[in-house]
Formats: C-alpha cells, structure tokens, sequence
C-alpha cells in the first residue's frame, strides 16, 4: 500500500497526428492518492497542464468499469498496466510506489495508427468484425426461452470468448502484433454457439482474409496476449479458430 | 493452382501450419538422426557399424526419397520463417516501445526468439552440413573401406567425423548449437500442436510434458557425442 500523497515523474507520449513523428514528454505530478485509478491520475494531469496553458494528453476512456475496451495504453511496457487481468481505467494507483518514472505508451501496430497522442484507430477490428463476426436471424415472433438448446459447458465456453472486449491489448503485447486472440475469440465465441452454425465456416475464412489484409502479424503462440489481455482469454481460442479455418478450407465449397 | 489452396497456403492460418507440419517433421528426423549417431560413442569396431549405417542411409531407395524431403522441409522452414520474421517486425510498425515487458502465458519464453535462434540453427545446418555431407558426397576427403565379408567398399565417414571433435573449437560449436536447437524446440514442439488446433485440457498438458522433455534429451543426447569422441581422442 502506497502514500496517499505521492509524487510521480511520467514519460508520456506525445504525437500531434498520424503524419508528424512523436516524442516523449515528461511531467511531475504531486498529489497522488492510491485510490485514484490511472485514468483519474491522468485526468489530475491534463487539469494541471491545462492550467499551465499547455495542450491536454489526449487518452480514450468511456466507462471506466472495465467493460467496455475503449482505454487502452502501454504502462511500463505491459498494456494496460502490470496488473494482470485489468484495463486501464480499473488499474489504481496503489500498485505503484512514491518517487516512480511511468512511462506511458500508445498500442503500437502498423494496424493500429496513431491519431494523437496515446489515441491510437483501431478501426481495423470492426473491419475484422464486419467481415464475419455476427449472425443473420430471422426476426419475427420472440422465441420462447431455452427453445434453442446448448449444453451448460458449451454455453460457458463460448461466454469465455465472448468476454472480449475488443480493447487491442493481444495486438499491443503480441511481439508480432499479431490480433489472432481477437479474431480467435470472435470466432471461437459464435462457433460455440447454435446461433453461429449458419455462417460458421465462411466466418473463419472472412475474418482471417481481413486480420490479414489489415497488416497485423502472424501469430507464432507466444502466448503474451492471453498474459496481458484483461479478460485473460485464452488461446484456446485462437486454437478453435485454427480448426474452423483448416475444416473451412478442406471442408467447405468455399 | 485452385485457387483455394493457393488462399490458405498465404493466408496467416495456413503459413503457420506448414510452419507445423515442416516442423513436426524436422522434429521426427531429429529422433532418427540421434539413434544413427549414437552409434559414434564407444566405437569398438573402430566405426564399422557407424559406416555401415551410413552406407545404408545413403543408399536406401527409400531413404534417399525421403531424405529429398527433408532438405525441401528443411528450406521450407527456415524461408518462410524468415518471411514471417520480417512480416511480424514490420507489423509492430515504425515506431518500437520504448519500455516493453514480455510476459507470457502457457508458452515458454523462448517463442518470443523463435526467429534469432531459427537463424542460428540454419547456420549451425550449414556448416554442419558442408563440414560432413558435403564432404562425403562431392569431395574425394573421405576413403573408402572394405570390411570383412563385404562386397562393397564403404566410405569412411567415421574416421572424419573422429577427426573433426580432435578440435575443441568444433566440439563447442556443436554443444553450442544444440543449446540454440533445445531452445527451438522448447516452443516448437508444443506450438505445432496449437497451430493444428490440437489444445485440449486432456492431451495439451500431456504434448506440453513431452515436448518439453525431447527438447532436453534430444539435444542433449546430440551434444554428449562430440564430448565423448574428444575425450576417447584425447585419452587414444
């Protein structure tokens, strides 16, 4: 447990856009609680740099309860931070000490380009998503509960994938920049599920075509993603994926 | 080609698995070319069965088929793995982390240099390879031996794989590179498995054991023949 009145020295990335080349900034902050989380750590930041008249840090955050995988950011060289299954934004000051130097990064892949500062597009997962992640049902009368019937284990598994909040964190600790855990976990989820069968097989060869089309790395299973990724999906995952992709390939007319 | 094998030969998914399959092959003819070598340590017929041996594996219709696949398994392997090395560094983009901590979840560490020590071994390949293959094949270094009760003379590979482990620098390069190669393994081994699809909560801990176990005792296995046949020349 730290003090309640620390003082900290951050290296923060600072990056007008996608086209000009960034730079670290560093700025002391004083006054740091351990109950803060990191986000509002920063929020204390921008309100102290906006007095200074300087340009505030621009970071993404949306519901700061860990749910939704807007925040992001590279923390001492874990993404979101070096505790282990938690976003940015539920990460509190505690786990760090009075007098420390953080060194706050954006995601860094060639798919992920930086909009400024530690705002990086990550528009390169919808894309993914478009090209496969859904189910066509046909609406009309509400169906009656429990009407499609799955096993409870089956049911779990799939939630597990399901978890996946998109956040970017298994490309940002891939040291391929690989996004398989992602794609894996989309696929992996709606394969588990008897709402998915409809598009199964052209899903995995979809999503695959456009997580390489979008210049993401090749996955080698290094497994660094399942340690950083904030939900601790598996990459169990990725190897469900694997098999619709090769049964996709060898097994359907597509 | 059909179009469809030529979309999973370059697709992220399929790459990885003839990454697999060449791999798991690799790994096949290691246990292979262990057993034969083996035969080095000890010899108290002064190589006549290591040479025999050879004889053999070079010879053997099958063999010889097989051993075409091999080399193509193993050029397969090592330029692919390049591509995908230089792919992967290009994915991480211009710009590197300035602080950046690996961690790991079921892999071992060693699968984050999967491409450093892929490239130490094709050069440990190549020279290997120059120093006895090529020797035997295409230079007139090695002498031949008629055995007793043989119709056929055999080249003596023995005697220049003895005189080769006369020199230390030899014989740590070999200990040396199998270091690299148990390394390589470390992750190969099991990550071939996950590339086929093939993680299961019942056979995943069992591959993980193995594989873990060949990447020492293999290797090992490689390394004490070198160490032995400097000793057995030191003590002759």
């Amino acid at each position: 447990m730290s003090a309640d009145n620390m003082t900290l020295t951050l290296k923060i990335w600072r990056q007008r856009n996608a086209t000009v080349k960034g730079s670290f900034e560093t700025h002391t902050i004083k006054g740091v609680t351990s109950h803060m989380s990191f986000l509002e750590m920063l929020d204390v930041l921008n309100e102290q740099i906006i007095h200074a008249k300087g340009q505030p840090v621009a970071f993404e955050h949306d519901c700061r309860e860990g749910i939704c995988g807007t925040c992001s950011l590279v923390i001492n060289g874990f993404p979101h931070g070096p505790q282990q299954y938690t976003t940015t934004c539920q990460l509190h000051m505690r786990h760090f000490k009075d007098g420390e130097t953080i060194t706050i990064e954006p995601w860094r892949s060639s798919a992920f380009p930086i909009v400024k500062d530690l705002v990086v597009n990550r528009d390169s997962f919808d894309r993914i998503i478009q090209a496969g992640g859904f189910v066509s049902i046909n609406t009309g009368q509400a169906q009656d509960g429990n009407d499609i019937a799955i096993e409870k284990d089956q049911a779990n598994h799939a939630m597990d994938a399901a978890t996946c909040i998109g956040c970017g964190a298994c490309v940002a600790a891939c040291p391929n920049a690989s996004a398989m855990l992602f794609t894996g976990a989309k696929v992996s989820h709606l394969a588990q599920l008897p709402q998915g069968q409809v598009e199964a097989s052209q899903r995995a060869l979809r999503m695959v075509e456009q997580h390489d089309a979008e210049g993401f790395g090749r996955c080698s299973n290094i497994t660094a993603c399942e340690a950083e990724c904030p939900k601790g999906i598996s990459v169990e995952h990725i190897a469900r994926l694997n098999r619709e992709y090769i049964a996709a390939t060898v097994g359907s007319t597509k | 080609m059909n179009s469809w094998i030529a979309r999973f030969l370059t697709s992220s998914i399929g790459k990885k698995v003839v990454m697999s399959l060449t791999g798991l092959f690799l790994i096949s003819f290691l246990a292979v070319h262990l057993a034969g070598n083996l035969q080095l340590i000890g010899s108290l017929d002064g190589g006549q069965a290591f040479n025999e041996y050879a004889y053999f594996m070079t010879n053997n219709p099958l063999i010889k088929f097989t051993s075409y696949g091999l080399y193509a398994g193993i050029l397969l392997h090592a330029i692919q793995g390049i591509l995908l090395w230089r792919k992967n560094i290009a994915a991480r983009g211009t710009v590197r982390y300035a602080v950046k901590n690996d961690r790991v979840a079921s892999a071992t560490k060693s699968s984050i240099y999967m491409g450093s020590l892929g490239t130490v071994i094709l050069i440990f390949i190549i020279v290997h390879m120059v120093q006895f293959w090529a020797q035997m094949h295409f230079t007139s270094n090695v002498g031949d031996v008629t055995y007793a009760g043989a119709e056929y003379a055999v080249k003596d590979l023995y005697t220049l794989v003895k005189g080769a482990y006369t020199n230390i620098w030899f014989v740590i390069f070999y200990v040396v590179s199998m270091i690299f190669i148990s390394f390589h393994l470390l992750h190969g081994f099991e990550s071939a498995f996950q590339t086929l699809g093939l993680n299961h909560p019942k056979w995943s801990p069992l591959i993980k054991t193995i594989g873990r176990a060949y990447a020492v005792l293999v290797p090992l296995g490689f390394a004490i023949i070198p160490i032995l046949m400097y000793i057995e020349n030191q003590q002759s």
